[in-house]
């Protein structure tokens, strides 16, 4: 689950980052009032599930009153990459002599959470690990131990190597970072810039934080935080069926067991020409209830002109596959062909109980994804 | 001979009670494995199916019925906890099939197991599958057939549609082995292929990655450096777009990286083929295996 920019720095407040303070507002009126109770100059700031908003236009440095209505204006309703701008962050503008990037993120290599960081902050990082990665410094953080003193002191050293005490504040800042990273369950945190004002106090100034949807069970109170509009309505009614789903731009619906087929049915369906409508799990059941749920979510979409079924019945058997889809398919009024592939265990009785419905049967994958294509 | 098990693996399921659990296990009864012992902590003292004795703790598991793997069908947050006992009452193999364990635990869970040689398999994971030897977890037997082949995947439902192939192609497996579509796993890609390469009943091996993270680039270069048995491989995931969580946990496009066409690149220039298809797999371990 990704969060806005406003959100992580809840978290990172809660764990005594150093935040500049700052409040959400969804009118310009808002806006306004919030600028004039913190006091010139202030920023606002798009709060949108994406990167470059900056580039887009959706974060402004404002002086005066006259330019917060004026940009607060702007950036309500814009769209950035597909998302419309429904709230913005109203915080005091702080003087930025230098700039670095704090990041955290879970390192599948070293199964350790891994702490990276730049002097090169305030851009964006995949490009700066993309040209000079030698510019990213590096720590794997042992569990047992947490983030150490001396390591946090070395990178803060690193990045800031001729003055002490601004690295003992980036040190600082590591560890409670590394403190909010695994209290929250984050699969990713980033402080992008942390800054130094002339004076010389470090302010994280722009947040970042993924957490783990693995982990949101033990987090109820992070769930408020889940920005219904950024979803598409077709991914969140899978959501809250416990589908496991992506929806895509083509036309043939795919309803797959196993996440794994369900992405290799995708790439055959455009291998032979297609184009896949969406990614979908249907998992081990045979539940017509859960098969109703799926096919509404994908018929939903009017570009969807067939449906396909791939199911390799392990321990799931092909025969109660099957019954779970004729049900499914007699509940609904179904206007698209469905092509449906039962292979596995019992997958004779299986396509038996088809043979007597106007489903397509397929044997294999490849001649289902074929007669999909041919279909829709 | 397979990777991981052989004759003196003896089981102890955790979760045993469960409606999982108990399913998977009588299925891994039939198929012969021996699961000595069952755990539900509050249920020790009944059997299960009338012959496996079911204990509080896997501790009396080991104790009692010298059990040295466990298989563990516990719910997502007792999935850590359940790791940390096995590890801890001396079990050397545990397969976690659990779907949804939080990352972070993972992550705490793993320096506790290197300190004390225990091998991962999963979490989130179909398990093993030794035909002829064991099942530990719930890989479908039907499909399975002894042989020289070994496989290993990030998948489960994938890996049984290329089980199936290879066995109604006549090419038997000696290890059928799933690692699981997380993050962060035990038993990687790189640990399973050097197993495979070191065991002498395995003649040639095929591979089944999918998008995220760059375990399959790491394999592709230790495979063209080390080993010289056949492989082929097979990349899920070429047309999910990027930023989206494709069902497994591990399975994303981030920052542009962990693409399958980048790992396709690596693959082919290890001198790895790496089918279009599902369907090419057989095909194609069968025309480099000639050569």
């Amino acid at each position: 689950m990704n969060i806005h920019e406003y959100q992580a720095k809840e978290i990172f407040t809660g764990f005594g980052l150093p935040v500049p303070g700052g409040k959400v507002a969804t009118t310009t009126e808002d806006s306004v009032a919030l600028a004039n109770e913190f006091g010139y100059p202030v920023m606002v700031k798009c709060q949108v599930l994406t990167g470059g908003r900056g580039k887009a236009g959706g974060i402004k440095f404002c002086e005066t009153e006259a330019d917060v209505r004026k940009n607060a204006e702007a950036i309500l309703g814009m769209d950035i990459k597909g998302h419309t701008v429904k709230t913005v962050l109203i915080t005091p503008a702080v003087d930025i002599e230098s700039e670095y990037y704090v990041g955290m993120l879970i390192d599948r290599n070293t199964k350790r959470i891994l702490l990276m960081a730049s002097a090169e902050g305030g851009v964006e990082i995949e490009q700066v690990a993309k040209d000079t990665p030698e510019l990213i410094f590096k720590q794997p953080i042992d569990p047992r131990f947490g983030l150490l003193d001396h390591e946090a002191m070395d990178m803060g050293m690193r990045l800031c190597p001729t003055d002490i005490k601004k690295a003992r504040q980036l040190a600082s800042a590591m560890q409670k970072l590394y403190q909010a990273f695994v209290h929250s369950d984050a699969s990713l945190a980033e402080i992008n810039p942390f800054i130094f004002t002339p004076e010389g106090r470090g302010h994280a100034i722009d947040a970042k934080v993924n957490l783990d949807d693995n982990a949101i069970f033990r987090h109820s109170d992070y769930e408020p935080m889940r920005d219904l509009d950024a979803e598409d309505p077709s991914e969140r009614a899978a959501r809250e069926a416990n589908l496991s789903f992506v929806k895509l731009s083509g036309n043939v619906g795919c309803l797959v067991n196993g996440a794994g087929l369900a992405m290799a049915t995708m790439d055959l369906v455009k291998y032979y020409g297609g184009q896949p409508a969406n990614f979908l799990d249907i998992g081990g059941s045979s539940n017509p209830e859960k098969v109703v749920n799926a096919l509404k979510i994908i018929l939903a979409d009017e570009e969807v002109k067939v449906i396909l079924f791939n199911i390799f019945g392990g321990i799931t058997r092909c025969d109660d596959v099957a019954k779970g889809i004729i049900a499914a398919t007699e509940i609904m009024d179904i206007k698209v062909p469905i092509v449906v592939r039962l292979t596995g265990t019992n997958e004779e009785e299986g396509r038996a109980l088809l043979s007597k419905t106007d489903l397509v049967p397929a044997t294999t994958m490849d001649e289902a994804v074929k007669k999909a294509i041919e279909l829709g | 001979m397979a990777i991981f098990v052989d004759d003196s693996t003896k089981v102890v399921v955790q979760g045993i009670t469960g409606r999982d659990g108990g399913f998977h296990s009588s299925q891994m009864l039939a198929y012969g494995t021996k699961i000595v012992a069952g755990v539900t902590p509050g249920r020790g003292g009944q059997k299960f199916e009338d012959k496996v004795p079911v204990y509080n703790s896997v501790k009396e598991a080991v104790q009692e019925k010298g059990a040295n793997t466990s298989v563990i069908f516990v719910p997502p947050f007792g999935a850590a906890g359940a790791i940390y006992e096995a590890a801890d009452a001396g079990c050397k193999l545990i397969v976690c099939i659990t779907e949804g364990v939080p990352t972070c635990d993972m992550v705490k869970v793993m320096p506790y197991l290197e300190e004390r040689g225990v091998r991962l398999i999963g979490p989130n994971c179909p398990g093993l599958l030794a035909p002829g030897i064991a099942k530990l977890g719930i890989l479908p037997t039907s499909i399975v057939k002894e042989g020289p082949v070994g496989l290993v995947s990030r998948s489960g439902t994938l890996t049984y549609e290329v089980v199936y192939q290879l066995s109604a192609a006549g090419l038997g497996q000696t290890t059928c082995l799933g690692i699981g579509g997380d993050p962060v796993i035990g038993t990687t890609f790189m640990d399973a292929i050097k197993a495979f390469n070191d065991d002498p009943l395995t003649e040639a091996f095929v591979m089944i990655g999918e998008i995220g993270g760059d375990a399959e680039e790491q394999a592709a270069a230790w495979i063209k450096e080390n080993c010289k048995k056949p492989v082929v491989s097979f990349i899920a995931g070429q047309t999910a777009p990027p930023g989206k969580r494709m069902g497994h946990a591990g399975a994303i496009v981030s920052g542009g990286t962990g693409t399958a066409a980048e790992k396709k690149i690596a693959l082919e220039a290890a001198g790895i083929p790496v089918a279009e298809r599902p369907m090419d797999i057989v095909p194609c371990l069968q025309e480099i295996w000639k050569k």
